[in-house]
């Protein structure tokens, strides 16, 4: 493995933790919509704290898909085809999510702002839930055959381990917007977005613990990476403590942050005991490593000079759009 | 439960439906941005409000045209892996590194700016959130180049090598993928298409709305400047159209040969092809209708020269490509498609620049011919839907004149498609799409209408507020 190969086996682990970070509160945003926020004008606020940001957000996941094919083709070939029908699915899920916001604001009736509100909630739900699930299903290891081709079944990626995986994704999406909410609104959904956050982050205590021992029995991350994974789990869980203390001392940066950093620390789990492959197969032998799918040394290094000086630009903008629209909404 | 279907024909189905639809909003999107950034940027000079108006309500139109498109886009990335498996890792060394740039540069500066510009008319100055809407504008044209950069490679290789251990495309020079002449040809082209399909959905509505006779001066301002635009746009096309086409002779002579249904040989001088019936089994001509010479002023900008038939490039490219690839290669295109496309988007091109100029005389501010001659509203209403069946048009002869590859002379389309996805999914997937395309189509007119139908009354009204805007001065309780 290049150094080149190594560095892009980790932008790629970057840009699904920027997703992750970012479009995470955007999908618990959007499933408040029909939870947290009650009323019309609920509703419009918390859709208002994502209005300006939501879409160069779901970009970081449009990067990452584009970084997977730029640097290391036959992950994304494996990985795209082989998931068929959950990508469908969370193409679907994108999709009604994605047009929902714009058409919500034409809508002249009750029953239609009703539509397209339970579209932007469900397909968050979905996209966040099947989100976990796919990634969770990819360590676990699929049937894989030596040209790297991935004939799952059902039960291979539908199954106890990837629901839980599904399922703690999911919350900790909506508790990363539950504080986003806490952050940027003032009045009674600052409020309720508190009060509703204490009795699930015991909830994500108890599936933590769950996901954490599946992971011993149903990956190999534990036997082939103890140290690194066991951090890495110690930190999911010091994170939720600190998120949990943030909770319940109202200190809202400090849950916002250790919210965002699990998600962040879900994939560095994930990335880690991944590492050396790309994906796991179930017969070990077929397993594409990170040496063998990449592209040309003149590609990712042509890739890497773009993308380092692309970068800092882009983020300058991308913050500048926060701080121009860091301010609290009234509820 | 057999349909006879193959994964081969349902990826390929889904792939032209998939595109066809994402491709009805791209240029939509890139030419309403466009239009009103013109439209903004004739407020911020011209400190006439009704510009600022103009841009507000066109605007919206654009709102939900950027959404669809957006959404749609996805499923374009994701499509690759999903249905075109053994494409991507035969390509990925060079088709995902445009497409990896594309997001980057492009996608994060028009996703970003559009957040600004539509939340941000009260926290700006004019000039500023002017910029945006430019910024956008060059975005959505940023994100053109990179694709069609893609997809240039797809027709037109250059700067590669095949990898003698891997049997897989390499790159061996980013600058030559980037200057592909093709991509030089498509871009101007497809940019100019854009900015008429644009211009032509705000004319046409503008007509609609000026059928009722309602906000006349609004509509007959906004028809001003879209027509302005939509012929000198309608002029690029058909100008960098006519380069391309004289590229395409020399590079893929097979696609040009059946976008004019030439079987045989032409001769010399070559005569064109009105209409023409055609027996593609048998590959020959059974009537048409020739003009003299108008092929070769087409071809060569001469009145003389030969221009080679299908029959006589099918054995050429037999003669090319046995070695490589098994003899029973079927080099013929689908050539009544492309012939017929060629003819949509001609006198697409033709109908555009004469409606643009009628309509210019007709709207000019001395006279109000505009408003009596209802039938030409009529007409100029119906153009709002023109450019997508010129633009589809043009994808087809691009694509499907590419046939039987997907990268021209390198990889067939049968070697692309992903060998482990089966019939069901791709069955399951086709119908979705179909449904969810449908949805969002009929949902989109309906809401367009919806939104010329409440015309600029609100925004004319509230000259002093800008639209409601949650960021805006007093929707804050500070702490």
């Amino acid at each position: 493995m290049s150094n080149l190969q190594f560095l892009w086996f980790v932008l790629v682990g970057v840009l699904f933790s920027g997703f992750f970070f970012l479009e995470g509160f955007d999908f618990g945003v959007g499933m408040t919509i029909k939870s947290l926020a009650q009323t019309r004008q609920e509703r419009d606020v918390v859709i208002h704290t994502i209005g300006p940001h939501w879409d160069a957000n779901e970009v970081w996941l449009i990067t990452a898909g584009g970084a997977m094919f730029a640097s290391f083709p036959m992950w994304y070939a494996s990985l795209f085809s082989g998931f068929y029908l959950i990508l469908l699915l969370i193409l679907v899920a994108l999709i009604m999510r994605g047009v929902s916001f714009e058409f919500r604001s034409r809508m002249e009736s009750e029953s239609g702002r009703n539509f397209w509100e339970w579209a932007a909630a469900l397909g968050s739900f979905f996209a966040a839930f099947l989100f976990g699930m796919m990634f969770t299903a990819m360590v676990k290891g699929m049937p894989i055959n030596a040209n790297g081709d991935m004939t799952a079944h059902f039960t291979d990626y539908v199954n106890l381990f990837s629901i839980v995986g599904g399922v703690a994704v999911t919350l900790l999406c909506y508790l990363h917007g539950l504080n986003f909410i806490r952050l940027k609104t003032t009045g009674t959904l600052r409020a309720r977005a508190l009060q509703w956050a204490k009795p699930l982050y015991w909830v994500l205590f108890a599936g933590e613990v769950v996901f954490a021992i599946l992971l011993f029995f149903n990956t190999d991350f534990f036997t082939k990476k103890p140290v690194s994974t066991t951090i890495l789990v110690v930190a999911l869980v010091v994170l939720t403590v600190l998120a949990t203390w943030g909770v319940y001392g109202n200190h809202e940066w400090l849950s916002f942050i250790s919210s965002g950093l699990s998600l962040i620390d879900v994939v560095v789990l994930l990335f880690n005991g991944l590492f050396p492959r790309v994906m796991v197969a179930n017969n070990a032998a077929n397993s594409i490593l990170i040496k063998n799918a990449s592209n040309s040394p003149y590609t990712l290094h042509l890739m890497t000079v773009i993308s380092l000086s692309v970068l800092p630009i882009m983020l300058i903008y991308f913050i500048w759009s926060y701080w121009v629209f860091y301010k609290r909404l009234a509820s | 439960m057999n349909l006879g279907l193959s994964i081969l024909s349902l990826a390929r189905f889904q792939f032209a439906m998939t595109t066809v639809f994402h491709f009805f909003f791209v240029p939509l999107s890139i030419g309403l941005a466009f239009v009103v950034a013109i439209m903004e940027t004739n407020y911020v000079i011209k400190k006439d409000v009704m510009y600022k108006h103009m841009a507000q309500f066109w605007g919206r139109i654009f709102l939900l045209s950027f959404a669809v498109g957006v959404v749609t886009g996805i499923i374009q990335e994701f499509q690759f892996g999903m249905n075109w498996s053994d494409y991507s890792r035969f390509m990925g060394d060079i088709f995902g590194a445009p497409l990896a740039i594309e997001a980057l540069v492009a996608f994060f500066m028009e996703s970003t700016f559009i957040g600004l510009w539509m939340f941000g008319w009260d926290r700006f100055n004019a000039g500023i959130h002017c910029a945006f809407i430019w910024l956008t504008s060059i975005g959505t044209m940023i994100s053109a180049m990179w694709i069609l950069a893609a997809n240039s490679f797809m027709q037109n290789p250059v700067g590669f090598m095949i990898n003698a251990k891997t049997g897989r495309a390499q790159m061996t020079s980013f600058s030559a993928v980037i200057k592909n002449p093709q991509l030089w040809y498509e871009l101007p082209h497809v940019l100019f298409g854009a900015f008429v399909t644009g211009s032509f959905v705000v004319a046409g509505m503008a007509a609609f709305a000026l059928l009722k006779k309602r906000n006349v001066q609004f509509f007959r301002k906004s028809l001003k400047v879209s027509l302005i635009v939509g012929l000198l746009a309608t002029i690029g096309v058909v100008g960098m159209g006519d380069l391309q086409t004289r590229y395409i002779i020399k590079e893929q002579p097979m696609k040009f040969a059946a976008t004019e249904g030439l079987y045989k040989d032409s001769g010399s001088p070559a005569a064109w092809s009105v209409i023409e019936s055609m027996d593609t089994k048998n590959h020959k001509s059974n009537w048409s209708i020739d003009v003299p010479y108008v092929l070769d002023i087409l071809s060569y900008h001469k009145l003389s020269g030969n221009v080679k038939g299908q029959n006589t490039l099918n054995k050429e490219l037999h003669a090319k490509y046995d070695k490589k690839f098994c003899k029973d290669m079927n080099y013929y295109v689908p050539a009544k498609t492309l012939f017929w496309s060629f003819r949509v988007m001609a006198i697409s091109g033709g109908l555009f620049a004469l409606i643009a100029i009628v309509g210019l005389i007709f709207n000019r501010a001395s006279s109000d011919l505009i408003i009596r001659q209802r039938w030409f509203l009529w007409v100029l209403g119906i153009c709002t839907f023109l450019p997508f069946a010129a633009n589809t048009a043009g994808w087809f002869i691009t694509e499907l004149g590419r046939y039987p590859w997907v990268v021209y002379g390198l990889l067939t389309i049968a070697d692309a498609v992903s060998p482990n996805v089966s019939v069901a999914s791709l069955l399951i997937s086709n119908i979705v799409y179909f449904c969810l395309f449908s949805g969002l189509g009929v949902v989109m007119i309906v809401l367009s209408r919806r939104a010329l139908h409440h015309g600029p009354d609100d925004l004319l009204q509230a000259t002093d507020d800008a639209p409601y805007d949650p960021y805006g001065k007093g929707a804050f309780s500070h702490e």
